[in-house]
């Protein structure tokens, strides 16, 4: 593996495993009534965030927790300009403190990029502008693990606005590595340019899609992409795009469904779609993120090999 | 009396169709002589064997950042720079602070340059107040101005709304002034970080299509036909733009072009460092588009290399992408950029690229006295280069205040060995004389 986890472009084949791998091994510390092992005691994780997310800080902050990492939190809400300091001096000051990870989240595409040239630090991107979100993918893989044997021709749709999804540009890399055959659900607005490079299959049309996949995850859409004029009105996104009792129900009985979260009810996904016990698998995505992070954590500040 | 003989060099004049071994011979800031073996007697003489002579070049399109950003670039240490880089004119554009809107600033500007002494500056004006893009500037003030403007451009922006152009254009027709235009449709560019395809789309940056850049050339080719008016069209950038600007030229459309050297060089492969040093406006965009911008520089389709040379504060670059304002450095660069980067490979001719440095920019305005013809008479505006010196570009050594120049650790072929501007070496041996 890399030194710091920016893209999951970055990761092989054979990191991916290794991260899935080491989560399972971590999780088994979650199942403990003293949920902490000693592996990270003496290091410091910075979960440094300049935008809102609590879930994501929350789950950054429990899994370095559980591995006995001191953690700081620095939340700096809007752009560093903004603020007064930049990202630059930010970064001098974390270091001079002698963190040993930082953990970025950031409004613009590419910070964690500038942050890393800055640090000796490792840096994880915990969800860069519009760009990419590796930890979100690898905790995605790691639910899709649980149900499915292998990744290899896996068929997972990403249905929703790909355009702006950190996401989904995350999943694809990751997917296509593992060998997953990705199809892009959208309307044409909210797809990329040159979408036909990424090697992923592509439809505008949800309902011809779903019947063939194993696993629909539902991007969550934004109203502001509703007023910049992506499409008319949200009404009309969850009729065409929506996932709805009515989908669920023509998707084949293994296929399960996947939400990064947070959810807009009743536009990209239905309450009884959600809840649904059998086919949501979004409260153990939110359970597997604290195991995956561990794991990563774990790697990339060094700890001892783990044997599973 | 001060005499100077350039002795012995490759004097490439485009403007006399000139392209062989000549002495030149130089008398109170002005060429007196021109040929082989001229008499030496009495005057400095400089051994040009092997290094070529050419005109002073020429550059349409710079940013001085003075008034208002000199921690950034003044317009001294940016004529330094400029000489340096074997030009003896610039034309600074307007988006300073404040604006050279009106006879004020540019006379300021223009009356700096003098001071400075290291090249002449032809400032550009703005074409609206404020370079709003709501109500023409006083083009006729700055026109009969000290500084004699005649070229205005609201640069950095677009004139966003055709009648605003259209009136410009045709207004300045009775001072037979240019109105140079950044052509950028901003509905579609809005927020954009980047050129729109495959690399933005990776990036997560938002794009910016090169469809916003041709719609608006083909509006402005079309306004200056309706009002026959002269148009330029700054740092054109698309492959669709070289080929609409060709066809307007074929069918006798009175326009002039210009292209960066970034934008024949550099793709927007450059953005996956997220290092805004790469970030520029228009954007770096494709191989294609760089191809596109090269074959059009050969042809004829455009007229003039031009740098776009915009200096930016380190504090100001040393951020997020998104965060960084576009722009990169030129001046220093540009010579040795195009004979790596078109020369060489053969895309033009030693000749052609010099004629794209000197005469051709200096025919799409009055530049007067630049450009050749280096003729008898005429104010001994000169570079002198060696062709062959190898070297490698260190940011921290350059010239101008700024460090964002796009280039830096790459080996370029050519250097500026001297410098003069009326006569008197601006730049002596690769050094800046002041």
């Amino acid at each position: 593996m890399q030194k710091h986890l920016l893209s999951a472009g970055d990761l092989t084949a054979g990191d991916i495993a290794r991260v899935l791998d080491t989560a399972a091994h971590l999780a088994k510390v979650t199942d403990r009534a003293i949920k902490k092992v000693p592996t990270l005691r003496g290091r410091t994780v910075c979960n440094l965030f300049f935008e809102d997310s609590t879930r994501t800080r929350i789950s950054f902050e429990l899994a370095a927790k559980r591995l006995s990492a001191d953690v700081i939190n620095f939340s700096a809400k809007g752009s560093s300009v903004s603020k007064g300091e930049s990202l630059k001096d930010t970064a001098i000051t974390l270091e001079a403190m002698g963190v040993d990870a930082i953990v970025i989240r950031h409004g613009a595409s590419g910070a964690p990029w500038r942050l890393a040239e800055w640090v000796q630090a490792v840096v994880v991107n915990a969800g860069d502008g519009t760009h990419e979100h590796p930890t979100q993918a690898l905790l995605d893989l790691y639910t899709m693990r649980q149900r499915f044997p292998s990744f290899d021709g896996l068929k997972v749709a990403i249905v929703g606005d790909v355009l702006h999804s950190r996401v989904a540009r995350s999943n694809v890399l990751a997917l296509t590595t593992m060998g997953a055959e990705v199809t892009l659900v959208a309307p044409p607005t909210l797809l990329p340019a040159r979408v036909e490079t990424w090697g992923v299959a592509v439809s505008y049309d949800l309902d011809a899609v779903l019947p063939k996949q194993d696993v629909a995850m539902m991007l969550r859409v934004q109203l502001e992409r509703q007023r910049a004029g992506f499409f008319p009105s949200l009404r009309e996104y969850a009729r065409l795009y929506g996932l709805d009792g009515r989908r669920l129900d023509a998707m084949a009985d293994h296929a399960i469904v996947m939400h990064p979260g947070p959810m807009n009810r009743g536009v990209e996904i239905a309450a009884e779609v959600a809840d649904s016990i059998e086919r949501s698998v979004i409260a153990d995505q939110v359970a597997n993120g604290i195991s995956v992070r561990m794991a990563l954590l774990y790697l990339l500040l060094g700890g001892p090999e783990v044997t599973t | 009396m001060s005499r100077l003989l350039l002795r012995g060099g490759r004097l490439v004049d485009p403007a006399s169709r000139h392209d062989g071994t000549a002495d030149v011979l130089v008398e109170d800031g002005r060429v007196v002589e021109v040929g082989s073996g001229l008499d030496g007697t009495g005057a400095e003489v400089v051994d040009c064997d092997g290094l070529v002579v050419c005109p002073g070049l020429v550059d349409l399109h710079v940013h001085l950042r003075e008034p208002g950003r000199e921690d950034a670039e003044t317009i001294e240490t940016g004529s330094r720079a400029a000489a340096l880089g074997g030009y003896t004119a610039v034309c600074p554009m307007p988006n300073t602070d404040p604006v050279a809107d009106n006879a004020g600033v540019v006379e300021m500007v223009a009356a700096r340059g003098r001071e400075v002494g290291l090249v002449e500056v032809f400032p550009v004006g703005a074409v609206t107040l404020g370079q709003r893009g709501s109500e023409l500037a006083e083009l006729g003030a700055m026109a009969r101005s000290a500084a004699r403007v005649d070229c205005f451009s609201d640069d950095g922006r677009p004139i966003r709304e055709a009648r605003l152009l259209r009136l410009a254009l045709e207004y300045a027709r009775a001072f037979d002034a240019v109105i140079a235009d950044h052509a950028e449709d901003a509905s579609l560019t809005d927020g954009a970080q980047m050129h729109e395809g495959e690399v933005s789309a990776m990036l997560g940056l938002a794009g910016w299509p090169a469809a916003a850049e041709e719609m608006v050339v083909a509006r402005d080719l079309l306004l200056a036909e309706l009002t026959g008016g002269r148009l330029h069209l700054c740092h054109v950038s698309t492959a669709g733009a070289v080929e609409v600007v060709r066809a307007a030229r074929a069918r006798g459309v009175r326009v002039t072009a210009e292209a960066a050297p970034h934008h024949f060089t550099l793709t927007d492969e450059a953005a996956r460092s997220y290092d805004p040093v790469f970030k520029v406006n228009p954007p770096l965009r494709e191989k294609a588009d760089v191809e596109a911008v090269r074959l059009g520089l050969a042809d004829g389709t455009l007229d003039a290399i031009a740098t776009d040379h915009a200096p930016h504060a380190r504090e100001d670059k040393e951020v997020e992408w998104a965060t960084a304002p576009p722009g990169m450095l030129g001046l220093e660069t540009a010579l040795a950029v195009t004979l790596t980067e078109l020369v060489e490979p053969g895309y033009l001719d030693l000749a052609v690229a010099v004629e794209r440095l000197t005469v051709g920019p200096a025919r799409c305005r009055r530049v007067s006295g630049h450009g050749g013809p280096v003729a008898p008479g005429a104010p001994a505006n000169l570079a002198v280069f060696d062709p062959a010196a190898v070297w490698t570009v260190d940011r921290a050594r350059l010239a101008s205040r700024a460090r964002n120049t796009p280039f830096h650790g790459r080996q370029l072929r050519g250097r500026v060995v001297h410098t003069l501007l009326r006569g008197v070496f601006t730049v002596c041996d690769g050094q800046a004389t002041r």
